[in-house]
């Protein structure tokens, strides 16, 4: 039962994390927290880890959150400290990863003078939120954080904002703690509409032409098993996006691998060609989707989600099912009154899995990503946790590498964050100690958040920072080549790229570079062995690479771009 | 086409702010939106008046739903339901005119609530359409200043069938 003693409210903060089985936060410290960093001195249940940017600190609440499903914590101070957090809470929110975020802020009766290291941190977040909280009377403290956690894991994930004016860190309260607390305007609904799923079921076990087009909400609510055996029982071709890679094996021959804007071809062939579309978890992004209206146009379409609002809001759907991915698919898989018959289906995408498969060109015997990722997916079996940055690498990882596992990729899907591989990587690390963590990045990216390696040094985390260095932004040097004249504008990174290696060593990481074939499987071995520390390895790969099949933006199947028009570009 | 919309929201802070955030992130038209007190402590009535085709008006309603602060949403359009909006509208006025003045008044059943030799300010309550009607036919007579409170709404009585079921609370 509930006890009552004086506490401070950062002793309240701890008690709560406590109860919220929270092992590790992310932080950095400063004038409105200073009195938080006093109490964790003495606190030993939970890890701190001290990061070197405050958006290090969201983006590795995030890796850990994305890998392990469990809620990653970041406590930041006021002002700066809180505003440097924003482009990680904007990625959470996109990408509905659970995170709470504890910032400072001035003394309640300061707040709204512009006193120092004041910034409206709710108002900033608002639209990039769950939910947020001020803290206005410390007697509210314990409640608040114990609704924080539960809104940003519950329902549709997503991160929750904390915000703690400094008196209310300092100043005392009888606590008491109450297991349950009351919230009436938020009622999460994990079990769908049972006739909703049973017409469902019917209208897939008739289909000729079915796909599954699955996403991240597959992986989140840790329904990989459930889409596997409904896939396998009925022998489903499932297309998966960027964030719903892994929820079956990629080498499995049900894999249709991704679809959308650098899909596969017969992923894209599938959706323009479907009767049925069941969309499980995923909510028909424009990178998916391209023009809406020739999107899985002859299909009937069934959308699974458990969030309302993502249903007919960018793709009018026949049959919504709001509820936990996870139920509906036990639910359905017992409803189907028989499998649908389709092998003539299948036939049709094999035959456009021969027409065009993913391809490469290294005849001229120059280093691509391409072979590296297909290499290191080799090499791991599939089962490493990869953890993106955003381009053109980022794309080729998900063609090439054939994820075995739920939960082993880990990028910024929706807000395409460069800066994302390198911290969430730390941050995952911490949460899973079964797997090789690689974080890949391109020469760009790496160099957003790169201050991070200093935190990954400094607790030893065993990640293998890989750098494909093609000197240049490459995703944008490609829609300029595409579309924008060559106007090679401000892309070229090449002569001004430090030395990747030198910084590696002069954190005492050890670093190599290549830019051999021959070297790949050498050098990815060596890190792959290392797992006391850190390593880093550059490739250097060919500028002007080009990531294909590509549905240019806003445009349809028919626009898809397959290769080169003009190959003379090749430099 | 307009829709009126009615929602329980709990009077936390921020609640406001976050429905009104949530109509500029989205896009969503906003032609008014009130805030008042209701009959329970810690909840607060907003109506709000927004246009839209049908998928539009349900991604308005599903993402007010969103909000953790929401605790309810009605759309009232389709329901029988009772508008009302108030105006003080103020015109200068010319000798002569005074009487005619007046006679508008009475003919929408307003209150002249302040008078000075050079205007006239009038209380004008009604649904919206009346108090757009008012303003046209003074419009002319040189309108100075006018402040209209934006549409309240609620269903009519015998649609509420189970009126505080909505306030149970989720258990965490
Ligand atoms: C923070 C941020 N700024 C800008 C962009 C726009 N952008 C998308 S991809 C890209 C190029 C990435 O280059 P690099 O990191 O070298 O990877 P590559 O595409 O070459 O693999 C840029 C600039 C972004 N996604 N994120």
């Amino acid at each position: 039962m509930a006890k009552s003693k004086k506490l401070t409210g950062a002793d309240i903060f701890f008690e709560s994390l406590k109860r919220e089985n929270v092992e590790i936060v992310f932080g950095y410290p400063g004038g409105a927290t200073l009195k938080i960093y006093e109490k964790l001195y003495d606190i030993d249940f939970l890890k701190h880890i001290l990061v070197r940017h405050e958006q290090g600190a969201t983006h590795m609440a995030e890796g850990y959150a994305k890998a392990t499903g469990k809620v990653g914590v970041v406590l930041v101070t006021s002002g700066p400290g809180a505003t440097n957090t924003v482009t990680g809470i904007a990625d959470a929110y996109m990408d509905s990863v659970p995170i709470v975020v504890f910032t400072g802020q001035v003394p309640t009766h300061l707040i709204g003078n512009d006193a120092f290291q004041e910034a409206d941190i709710i108002g900033i977040t608002r639209p990039i939120t769950k939910h947020s909280f001020l803290v206005r009377d410390v007697n509210e403290l314990a409640p608040t954080i114990r609704k924080a956690f539960y809104i940003a894991a519950s329902g549709r994930p997503g991160p929750v904002v904390v915000d703690l004016p400094k008196d209310m860190i300092n100043s005392e309260c009888d606590y008491e703690f109450s297991e349950t607390i009351f919230i009436r305007g938020y009622k999460p609904n994990y079990n769908g509409h049972l006739n909703q799923i049973r017409k469902a079921a019917k209208i897939i076990a008739g289909a000729k032409k079915p796909l599954l087009y699955v996403g991240g909400g597959v992986i989140m609510s840790d329904s990989a098993p459930e889409l596997t055996a409904f896939a396998r029982e009925y022998n489903l071709p499932v297309t998966m996006t960027l964030l719903g890679l892994g929820a079956i094996p990629g080498t499995d021959k049900l894999s249709m691998g991704m679809l959308g804007m650098h899909g596969t071809y017969w992923s894209n062939q599938a959706v323009n060609n479907c009767d049925v579309l069941v969309s499980l978890g995923a909510r028909f992004d424009d990178r998916v989707t391209g023009k809406v209206e020739t999107f899985a146009a002859k299909a009937y379409k069934i959308h699974v989600d458990i969030d309302p609002t993502a249903i007919d809001k960018n793709v009018l759907v026949d049959l919504p099912i709001v509820g936990d991915v996870k139920k509906v698919l036990e639910e359905l898989k017992s409803a189907m009154p028989a499998a649908p018959q389709i092998d003539d289906w299948w036939e049709k995408i094999n035959a456009w899995k021969e027409e065009c498969p993913l391809e490469y060109d290294m005849s001229d015997g120059r280093l691509r990503a391409q072979y590296i990722l297909e290499r290191l997916s080799d090499l791991t079996e599939g089962n490493a946790l990869i953890v993106s940055d955003v381009g053109q690498h980022q794309m080729l990882i998900a063609q090439y590498y054939k994820f075995n596992n739920p939960r082993s990729l880990l990028n910024s899907g929706g807000l395409g964050t460069m800066g994302f591989s390198l911290p969430a990587a730390i941050g995952a690390s911490f949460g899973v100690k079964d797997k090789q963590i690689i974080s890949i990045s391109g020469d760009g990216g790496f160099q957003m958040n790169m201050q991070e390696l200093i935190t990954a040094v400094a607790n030893k985390v065993p990640v293998k920072f890989i750098v494909i260095n093609n000197s240049f932004l490459g995703m944008v040097r490609q829609w300029q080549e595409l579309f924008h004249a060559e106007k090679y504008s401000f892309t070229d990174l090449g002569s001004s790229n430090p030395d990747f290696v030198k910084i590696g060593e002069a954190l005492g990481i050890p670093s190599w570079s290549t830019d051999k074939i021959d070297e790949v499987d050498t050098l990815l071995e060596k890190v792959l062995d290392i797992n006391d520390g850190p390593s880093l390895l550059e490739f250097k790969v060919v500028k002007e690479e080009m990531v294909f099949p590509m549905v240019p933006s806003g445009g349809s199947i028919s626009d898809m771009i397959l290769e080169r028009l003009n190959p003379k570009r090749m430099v | 086409m307009k829709h009126t919309i009615s929602l329980l929201v709990e009077n936390s802070f921020g609640a406001f702010d976050r429905v009104a955030t949530m109509f500029s992130a989205k896009g969503f038209n906003l032609h008014s939106i009130t805030i008042g007190e209701t009959e329970i402590r810690d909840i607060s009535r907003m109506t709000i008046v927004t246009s839209g085709d049908d998928q539009i008006i349900g991604q308005v309603v599903k993402q007010l739903n969103r909000l953790i602060d929401t605790v309810k949403v009605y759309d009232l359009t389709k329901n029988d339901r009772t508008e009302r909006e108030l105006a003080l509208i103020t015109v200068l006025y010319q000798k002569g005119v005074l009487e005619e003045l007046k006679n508008i008044n009475d003919i929408f059943r307003g209150k002249v609530v302040d008078i000075n030799n050079k205007s006239i300010t009038l209380e004008i309550t009604g649904p919206p359409a009346k108090i757009n009607a008012a303003v046209n036919v003074l419009l002319p007579y040189g309108i100075k200043e006018m402040a209209r409170s934006g549409t309240v709404a609620l269903r009519r009585g015998e649609q509420i069938k189970q009126p505080k079921k909505e306030l149970e609370s989720t258990k965490v």
